[in-house]
C-alpha cells in the first residue's frame, strides 16, 4: 500500500478490492517492521480495530466518505480522549486528555481510521525532531538524516508508507519542511481555517493545523475534512470552505507565480536550487506566467518570529506547574520547589531554552525591544505579502536550503538550526497557507537521492488554488511517487 | 500625636463587580455559588492542555451598561491581555485580563455624601477579567487544596482615579458603585459571596502639594465598614510614619478587621513583572456603533437622575429621594405604588421609608422579599387618600396584612374599621362623652380649651378610633361651645 494514495485506496475500498481492516493489518505490519525509524510514541491497534470495523461497515452501506477506512496518524499534539498525548514532552508522558481535538472529531467523523500518533520535537519547537523525549525520529530516505521537525514522526510514518496521511501542526515551518526533506507533500492552511481546539498550544498567534500526505489531491481530501468553523477556537473563521477537491483541475494556465529573489540567494545548496529551477520551467511549461518579485523585509522574519513564538510559549507552558496534571516533582518541599523541580525534570533544554527567551522578551524594560518590534517586523512582513499578491497569484521557492541534514549536526548550535526555518516562518508570521510538494532530488553517495521540496504560497484562503497549482505539478512530475528504499 | 490637618489623604479603589452571567467569562461551566469544590470547573477552567478560551457575550454587554452608566467612552475593539504570574489558584499561569485597551475607560460619577453635598468621581476605567481559583489552606493535612469553581468567573475591575480625600468619600463612592451594578441589574452584589470587593490604594500627601505621596494597597477588603476603617487605619498610620520622619514602603497590606489594623503581606503575593502581552488566543472585543446604541437605549433611569426627578419633579425631601435611590428594589417598590397613587408621592415615600422599612427590618427581609406588595400598599394607602380609614388606623390594617390576613379592603370590612363620618354617630358618642364628663365641660367652657384633646381623646375610644378626626374636631369645638 506505500505507493498508494488516499484517492486510490478510497477506490480500492469500494470496489472491495480491500477493506478497512486488510488495510489496518497492512498498516500496522509496516509500523511493526519499521519501528526503528521511532515515528511512533503510541500505537493504538485496538482503537484503530474498532474503527476500521466500523468503516468497513460504512463503505458496506455506502455511506462513506474519501476518508472512510483509510489508515492514517495524528502528531502527538492533537488531544485523543482516552489515549495519551504527550507533545513528545516528559511533563505530559502520562496525560491523557479528557476531551478529542476538533481535528480527531472531525476526521474520524470521516471513517479515517487512526493508528496511533507520532513523534515530533517536544512541544513543537525544533526543526529536527531530534527535541522529543521519545528519542529521534530518523528519515526513511537515509536513517543517519533527520527527518526534519517538528512533525518528523508525521512526515516519517508518511514516506515511510506506514499510513496514507498524517496530520501536523505548523507554527514556523513544521509541516513543510519535514514534508520537503521527507520527499512527501505538506499542507499549512490559512490561519484560522483549521480549529485549534484540542491542538496543544505552542505559539498560538502561528500554530496551525494541517496534513501531510503523498500528493496534494490527498492534502485536498483531508483538508476538506478538517477545515471549517469551530465556537470553541476564538481565531476560527466563519467564513466557508471552498470545494478543494473539485478545484484540483483548474489549470495552471495564465497564473502568476512570483519568484522572491530573496529565498533563492545565497545559502541555498546548489542542488536544492537546481532542482527548484527545474520545478519552475515545469510550471511555466504547465502554462504558468512567472514574474520576478520582492519581499524586502524577508530577512526580519527569523529574529521576528524567533521572539513572537518563544513569547507566546513561555505564557502558553505556563499552565505546566505540576499541580494538577503531568510531570509532578517527588516530595516538595515548597510551592517554588514544586515549580522548579517539576519544571525542570519535565520540560527538555531546547523548551526551557524558548521559555527563558520568551520570558525575557515579555519583561518589564524589553518588551517595547523585543516583542513590541518583533511584532512591527511582523506587520511589514505580513504587508510585503499583501504587497506581492497584488501582482502574481501563488509565490514559489524552496521550503529549505538545504536537504535533509544528519542527526546531531546542528544540535549543539541553535542558531543555525533555527536557520532551518528561514524560508517558512514568513508564511506563519503573515497566517498564509503554504504547501511544500516534492520537486526533485540531490544526489548523495549512497546513491538514493535526497528530495528537495519547492513551496508554494498563496493569498489567504486560496487553499484551493494552492492545491490545484500543485496538483497540476504533480500530474505532469512523479518525484511524489518515489519512496525511499526502492 | 500626629496632626492629621496637616494632610490630605488620596485614594483611589479598585473595585470587583462579579458580573451575574451564567456562565463564565471563557468557559461554559456554571458560575453558581456554594457548589462542591472543583464541580463547576471546565477542562478550559482546569487549563488542561489544547484547550482555548471563548469570550461570554452578556458579559461583554455588561461591562458597556456599566460603562454607559458613568458616561465612559466605550473601546470599539478591546483587547484581553495575559498577566503572567505562577500561583497554585491561578490554572493557566496567567490570568486573562485587560490591560492597555480595556472596554470601558474615561467615565465619571456622581457620589451623594451623607452631609447631602455631591461630589464626582473620575473613573479611569473598567476592564473584564478572570477571577482565580481559591486555595484552601485549612482542609487538609500539611497540603493546601485548590478549589476552580471561581476561576474564570467574569469580574468588572473599576479602577477609579485617586480623587478620594478621605474614608468617608471613598465609603460613599463605593456605595454608589454599589448601587449602581445592582440597579444596571449586572452584579448581585453579594458582598459575603465576595461577588463585591474592593482594593484600596492609599497615600497621604502636605495639605497644598500636588505630589502624589507613596501609596499602599490594601486588599480585598469585603465589607463598606472595614473598608471605611481600613482606610482610615492606614491614613492615621501613614501620617504617624511621615511625621515622626519616617517614609512609607509602597507595599499591599492586607486590613486584619479582628485587630482593626492592615499590616503588609509576604513579599511573594506581590509580584512585580506580570509580563502582559495581548491574548493571541483571543481577538480583540469589536463592538460596534449599534451594539453601543442598542445598549444605550436599554439603559434604565439611573440613581442619581431618579433621585433628581423625585426631588424636582416629586417634590420630595434630598433625604428621601436618596434613600428611595440607594436601592433598585426599594426604587421598583416605590415607583410601583406610585402608578397606582399618582399625585401621592409624599404619602408612598412616608409609607415605604417608615412603616415598611420598619416591618422588613424587624423581619429581616429584603423588600423583594416584603410579606405586603407594592399593589396590596397602594390599595390600603388608596382607602387613607378617599377618607374610608384615618392614617392611624391603617398603621393597624397594614400590621394585619402584614401578618397574612388578607388585603387591605377585606380586614377593614371584617374588622369593621371604616372610618366614621356620619355626622349623627358622631354626635351621639360627644354627646354622651359630654354628658359622662360635665367637669372637664364646664372647665374648659370656663376658659382650659387645652381639654378639647382630652375630649378628642375620650371620643375617638368610643368610636374605637375611627371617627373622621376632622369631623370630631369640628363638632367637639362646636358641641362645647353650646352651654
Amino acid at each position: 500500500m506505500a505507493s498508494r494514495t488516499v484517492a486510490q485506496l478510497a477506490q480500492d475500498l469500494r470496489a472491495q478490492r480491500t477493506s478497512a481492516a486488510a488495510l489496518l493489518d497492512a498498516s500496522l505490519a509496516r509500523a511493526d517492521a519499521l519501528a526503528a525509524l521511532n515515528a511512533f510514541i503510541t500505537v493504538d491497534a485496538t482503537g484503530a480495530r474498532a474503527a476500521a470495523a466500523r468503516a468497513d461497515a460504512s463503505l458496506q452501506q455506502g455511506r462513506a466518505s474519501a476518508l472512510c477506512g483509510i489508515p492514517f496518524a495524528h502528531k502527538d499534539i492533537f488531544c485523543t480522549s482516552g489515549i495519551r498525548t504527550t507533545c513528545a514532552s516528559r511533563m505530559l508522558g502520562n496525560f491523557v486528555a479528557p476531551y478529542d481535538a476538533a481535528a480527531v472529531e472531525r476526521l474520524r467523523d470521516n471513517g479515517a481510521v487512526m493508528l496511533g500518533k507520532t513523534n515530533m520535537d517536544e512541544f513543537a519547537m525544533g526543526s529536527s525532531n531530534e527535541n522529543s523525549a521519545f528519542g529521534p525520529v530518523r528519515n526513511p530516505w537515509d536513517a543517519a538524516r533527520v527527518p526534519g521537525g517538528s512533525s518528523g514522526g508525521s512526515a516519517a510514518a508518511v514516506a515511510a508508507g506506514i499510513v496514507s496521511f498524517a496530520t501536523g501542526t505548523d507554527t514556523g515551518g513544521s509541516i513543510r519542511q519535514p514534508a520537503a526533506f521527507c520527499g512527501i507533500t505538506g499542507l499549512k492552511p490559512t490561519y484560522g481555517r483549521v480549529s485549534r481546539w484540542g491542538m496543544i498550544a505552542f505559539a498560538s498567534s502561528l500554530d496551525c493545523g494541517g496534513v501531510l500526505a503523498r500528493s496534494a489531491e490527498d492534502c485536498a481530501h483531508v483538508l476538506a475534512a478538517m477545515a471549517g468553523h469551530d465556537a470553541r477556537d476564538a481565531t476560527s473563521v466563519e467564513r466557508p470552505c471552498d470545494d478543494y477537491v473539485a478545484a484540483l483541475s483548474t489549470t495552471l494556465k495564465g497564473i502568476r507565480v512570483g519568484i522572491a529573489r530573496e529565498y533563492l540567494g545565497a545559502g541555498v545548496e546548489a542542488g536544492v536550487a537546481a532542482a527548484v529551477q527545474a520545478a519552475l520551467a515545469q510550471l511555466e511549461k504547465l502554462g504558468a506566467r512567472l514574474v520576478d518579485i520582492t519581499l524586502p523585509n524577508a530577512a526580519l522574519a527569523i529574529p521576528a518570529y524567533y521572539v513572537i513564538a518563544p513569547a507566546e510559549a513561555s505564557s502558553n507552558l505556563a499552565r505546566y506547574d505540576g499541580v494538577r496534571y503531568g510531570q509532578r516533582c517527588a516530595e516538595p518541599k515548597s510551592l517554588e520547589d514544586l515549580y522548579t523541580r517539576s519544571r525542570a525534570e519535565g520540560f527538555g533544554a531546547e523548551v526551557q531554552r524558548r521559555i527563558l527567551v520568551g520570558t525575557y522578551a515579555l519583561s518589564a524594560g524589553y518588551y517595547d525591544a523585543y516583542y513590541l518590534r518583533a511584532q512591527r517586523a511582523r506587520r511589514l512582513i505580513a504587508n510585503d505579502f499583501v504587497e506581492a499578491f497584488t501582482q502574481v497569484d501563488l509565490i514559489a521557492g524552496p521550503t529549505t536550503p538545504t536537504t535533509a541534514f544528519r542527526l546531531g549536526e546542528k544540535t549543539g548550535d541553535p542558531l543555525a538550526m533555527y536557520a532551518a526555518d528561514v524560508n517558512t516562518v514568513a508564511v506563519n508570521l503573515a497566517g498564509l497557507p503554504a504547501i511544500s510538494l516534492p520537486a526533485g532530488f540531490v544526489p548523495t553517495e549512497s546513491g538514493v537521492g535526497l528530495p528537495v521540496g519547492l513551496q508554494l504560497i498563496a493569498p489567504a484562503f486560496a487553499e484551493a488554488r494552492l492545491l490545484a497549482a500543485a496538483h497540476q505539478f504533480q500530474q505532469a512530475t512523479d518525484f511524489h511517487l518515489r519512496e525511499p528504499g526502492s | 500625636m500626629s496632626d492629621a490637618r496637616r494632610w490630605q489623604a488620596v485614594i483611589g479603589l479598585e473595585i470587583h463587580a462579579q458580573l451575574n452571567t451564567r456562565s463564565k467569562l471563557f468557559s461554559g461551566a456554571s458560575t453558581a455559588h456554594g457548589a462542591e469544590a472543583n464541580t463547576q470547573a471546565s477542562a478550559v477552567d482546569a487549563a488542561l492542555p489544547g484547550t482555548l478560551p471563548v469570550p461570554n457575550r452578556a458579559a461583554l454587554d455588561k461591562a458597556i451598561a456599566f460603562g454607559l452608566a458613568v458616561d465612559a467612552r466605550i473601546a470599539r475593539h478591546s483587547v484581553f491581555a495575559r498577566k503572567n504570574y505562577f500561583y497554585p489558584d491561578l490554572p493557566k499561569g496567567y490570568q486573562i485580563s485587560q490591560y492597555e485597551r480595556p472596554i470601558v475607560s474615561a467615565g465619571r460619577m456622581p457620589v451623594r455624601l451623607d452631609d447631602g453635598s455631591m461630589i464626582e468621581v473620575a473613573i479611569q476605567r473598567a476592564h473584564l477579567e478572570e477571577d482565580a481559583g481559591k486555595s484552601l489552606h485549612d482542609a487538609f493535612h500539611a497540603a493546601t487544596g485548590i478549589d476552580l469553581n471561581r476561576a474564570g468567573v467574569p469580574l468588572l475591575e473599576i479602577v477609579s482615579a485617586p480623587v478620594l480625600h478621605s474614608a468617608h468619600e471613598a465609603v460613599a463612592y463605593m456605595r454608589a458603585v454599589h448601587t449602581l451594578v445592582r440597579w444596571l441589574g449586572i452584579c448581585d452584589g453579594n458582598m459575603q459571596e465576595g461577588s463585591f470587593r474592593c482594593d484600596a490604594n492609599v497615600s497621604v500627601r502636605p495639605v497644598g502639594s500636588d505630589k502624589l505621596g507613596t501609596r499602599t494597597e490594601i486588599k480585598n477588603v469585603n465589607s463598606f465598614r472595614f473598608v471605611e476603617k481600613a482606610i482610615e487605619y492606614e491614613i492615621e498610620r501613614q501620617v504617624r510614619a511621615l511625621e515622626g520622619g519616617g517614609s512609607i514602603v509602597q507595599e499591599t497590606r492586607l486590613y486584619d478587621a479582628a485587630h482593626h489594623h492592615t499590616r503588609p503581606m509576604r513579599g511573594k503575593e506581590t509580584a512585580d513583572d506580570y509580563r502582559y502581552f495581548p491574548d493571541p488566543d483571543l481577538p480583540p472585543l469589536a463592538v460596534s456603533a449599534g451594539d453601543i446604541e442598542r445598549a444605550r437605549a436599554a439603559l434604565p433611569e439611573l440613581p442619581w437622575a431618579r433621585r433628581a426627578r423625585y426631588e424636582d419633579t416629586l417634590g420630595l425631601p434630598a433625604a428621601d429621594a436618596a434613600q428611595l435611590c440607594a436601592d433598585k428594589a426599594t426604587t421598583d417598590y416605590f415607583e410601583a405604588m406610585l402608578a397606582t397613587l399618582p399625585g401621592e408621592a409624599k404619602l408612598c415615600a412616608n409609607w415605604v421609608l417608615g412603616e415598611l422599612a420598619a416591618a422588613l427590618n424587624d423581619a429581616l427581609l429584603t423588600i423583594e422579599q416584603s410579606r405586603v406588595s407594592a399593589t396590596a400598599l397602594s390599595a390600603l394607602l388608596a382607602r387613607v387618600r378617599a377618607g374610608t380609614i384615618s392614617g392611624k388606623i391603617a398603621k393597624e390594617v397594614f400590621a394585619a396584612m402584614w401578618a397574612g390576613e388578607g388585603d387591605a379592603d377585606t380586614i377593614i370590612a371584617q374588622r369593621g374599621l371604616r372610618q366614621i363620618s356620619d355626622g349623627a354617630a358622631l354626635a351621639a358618642a360627644i354627646d354622651a362623652v359630654l354628658a359622662e364628663c360635665p367637669a372637664q365641660a364646664a372647665e374648659y367652657r370656663g376658659g382650659n380649651e387645652k381639654l378639647l384633646q382630652f375630649f378628642i381623646g375620650q371620643t375617638m375610644k368610643r368610636l374605637r378610633g375611627q371617627g373622621n378626626p376632622q369631623q370630631l374636631n369640628a363638632l367637639l369645638r362646636e358641641k362645647l361651645r353650646q352651654p
